[in-house]
């Protein structure tokens, strides 16, 4: 009893060191967003791998999502006679919370874990450290950019969601379940407002700063080898997928 | 230039560097060798301040680099030029880019200015007109002569080569070593060769220092080295498996 008592209390001061460690390496971070130069080249660059890299998997799961919301809830709003309001019903549950939490997890898978991969080759090839024997600090070079890329992409990648999905629901709730198209975005506009639309924004970003430090933070401290690379991808689709979940309900609750 | 004290470093418990103690001149180039995994490019991730030593100190220009903080740190690297084992160079950058990035980050020159440097640097390490090609498309020897011209290109006092030539068959590595010799006459830097590659490595040397057991057992001018009679010394030159050195567990 004694052993497994000291065996679980050294695994939860590792777990706390570990995230202390992870906690003060995105305060460095969030510092020299604030402190010139700024690397805007570095920052376009990241955006575009970003952007480009999750674009097609964002239009597919956006319109299938939209399309399979419109099948389920046009079931139950039937059963309450209010298919008219489909529309606002498929926009609501999308901008509020599917189309933030989907497209951070879709873009955790696409982009993040590439993220993860292209870091962590820098690793254990030495061009960290060659920048750090520049006198040119990593983390200016490689985690900022990354940061805010995810703060501004994320966002704009998940209004991308939201629209395709409101058009793919649209498609379903018109053209095959019989809802009329005037009330679908009629109602629509009679029912959500700029405060669910910045609610979900806000979430997307945060959920785009969790990604990128998360990822960022894998990659950069990446074991020995391809093994290490591998495993440090792993662990940051994992964490960060874990990590998007938990914070959704917390910043859910305190956005309600 | 570079002061060595009594520098010691252990992972996990596992000690590499015992008390290692070595003083570099100005302008020296000197070869550190040594069995594979024994410290030696642990002690120029110290000089780099990449690694924070246990005990012990080192002395760059007088100044106590293992009591700086990350700004001081920086001063020191800025009068370094590192060629790493694999290059490292950037997998994103041409070749152009790779050898300009220091000179574009840390400089004010014109992009006229950085054009010539960079034309140069690659004239002088014999690759002409490579400019345009990405690491990838570049053979090992190449990307070491990259790597070269990127660590010169700021024109270090003090130049870090770790395993210059390995991976590399005998005739490019030959001719990287006596590109080394070459640059080091050029530009007359201090530098700092980790090799395993003897005797052939000899012939550039100004001296050469032999690690074992995690400290410096021996110093001297190649010649000096090659007759040496510490039984460490003479068993890593001849590659016997008999001796001091453990190289089977």
């Amino acid at each position: 009893m004694k052993t497994f008592v000291r065996r679980l209390g050294t695994w939860f001061l590792s777990l706390l060191g570990r995230m202390g460690h992870m906690f003060l390496f995105l305060i460095n971070a969030v510092y020299f967003i604030f402190i010139p130069p700024f690397k805007f080249d570095i920052l376009l660059r990241q955006m575009r791998f970003l952007g480009s890299k999750s674009m097609v998997v964002i239009l597919l799961t956006g319109s299938f999502t939209g399309m399979v919301l419109a099948l389920q809830l046009f079931y139950t709003l039937r059963k309450f006679g209010s298919e008219a309001l489909l529309g606002p019903a498929i926009a609501l549950s999308l901008i509020r919370e599917l189309g933030p939490v989907l497209s951070a997890l879709m873009i955790t898978g696409r982009a993040g874990s590439a993220l993860t991969a292209e870091i962590g080759m820098m690793r254990i090839s030495e061009q960290i450290d060659a920048l750090t024997a520049m006198a040119l600090n990593p983390m200016r070079y490689l985690i900022v950019p990354n940061i805010v890329a995810g703060i501004i992409v994320f966002p704009l990648l998940t209004s991308i969601f939201d629209l395709i999905g409101i058009y793919g629901g649209y498609f379903v709730g018109v053209n095959l379940l019989g809802v009329g198209s005037g009330t679908y975005f009629s109602q629509m506009q009679n029912f959500v407002v700029m405060e669910d639309i910045r609610i979900g924004l806000y979430k997307s970003a945060s959920f785009g700063v969790i990604v990128s430090w998360i990822c960022c933070y894998k990659g950069f401290y990446t074991g020995y080898g391809a093994e290490g690379v591998s495993k440090s991808t792993t662990e940051a689709v994992v964490a960060s997928s874990i990590l998007i979940l938990i914070w959704d309900y917390f910043i859910g609750s305190i956005l309600l | 230039m570079i002061d060595i004290i009594d520098l010691h470093k252990s992972f996990d418990g596992q000690k590499v560097l015992n008390g290692i103690n070595l003083t570099i001149a100005e302008k020296e180039l000197i070869i550190i060798m040594g069995k594979s995994g024994g410290g030696k490019s642990v002690i120029i991730k110290h000089i780099m301040g990449l690694l924070k030593a246990d005990s012990g100190n080192i002395f760059i220009d007088k100044i106590d680099i293992t009591k700086l903080d990350v700004k001081g740190l920086d001063k020191i690297r800025d009068k370094l030029g590192v060629l790493f084992q694999g290059g490292a160079l950037f997998d994103s950058l041409t070749v152009f880019g790779n050898i300009a990035f220091p000179l574009r980050e840390k400089t004010k020159l014109s992009k006229q200015e950085i054009k010539e440097r960079v034309r140069q640097a690659l004239e002088d390490v014999g690759l002409k007109g490579v400019g345009s090609k990405y690491p990838a498309e570049l053979s090992g020897g190449m990307k070491k002569r990259v790597a070269l011209a990127r660590a010169l290109i700021t024109e270090p006092h003090i130049v870090l080569f770790d395993e210059p030539t390995t991976g590399l068959d005998p005739i490019i590595s030959n001719s990287i070593h006596r590109l080394i010799r070459a640059t080091h006459q050029k530009y007359g830097y201090t530098g700092i060769v980790i090799s395993h590659e003897v005797p052939e490595i000899f012939e550039i040397a100004d001296r050469v220092a032999m690690v074992f057991d995690g400290v410096i057992v021996e110093t001297g001018t190649p010649e000096e080295i090659k007759n040496s009679s510490n039984p460490a010394v003479r068993q890593f030159i001849t590659g016997s498996l008999e001796g001091p050195i453990e190289f089977l567990s």
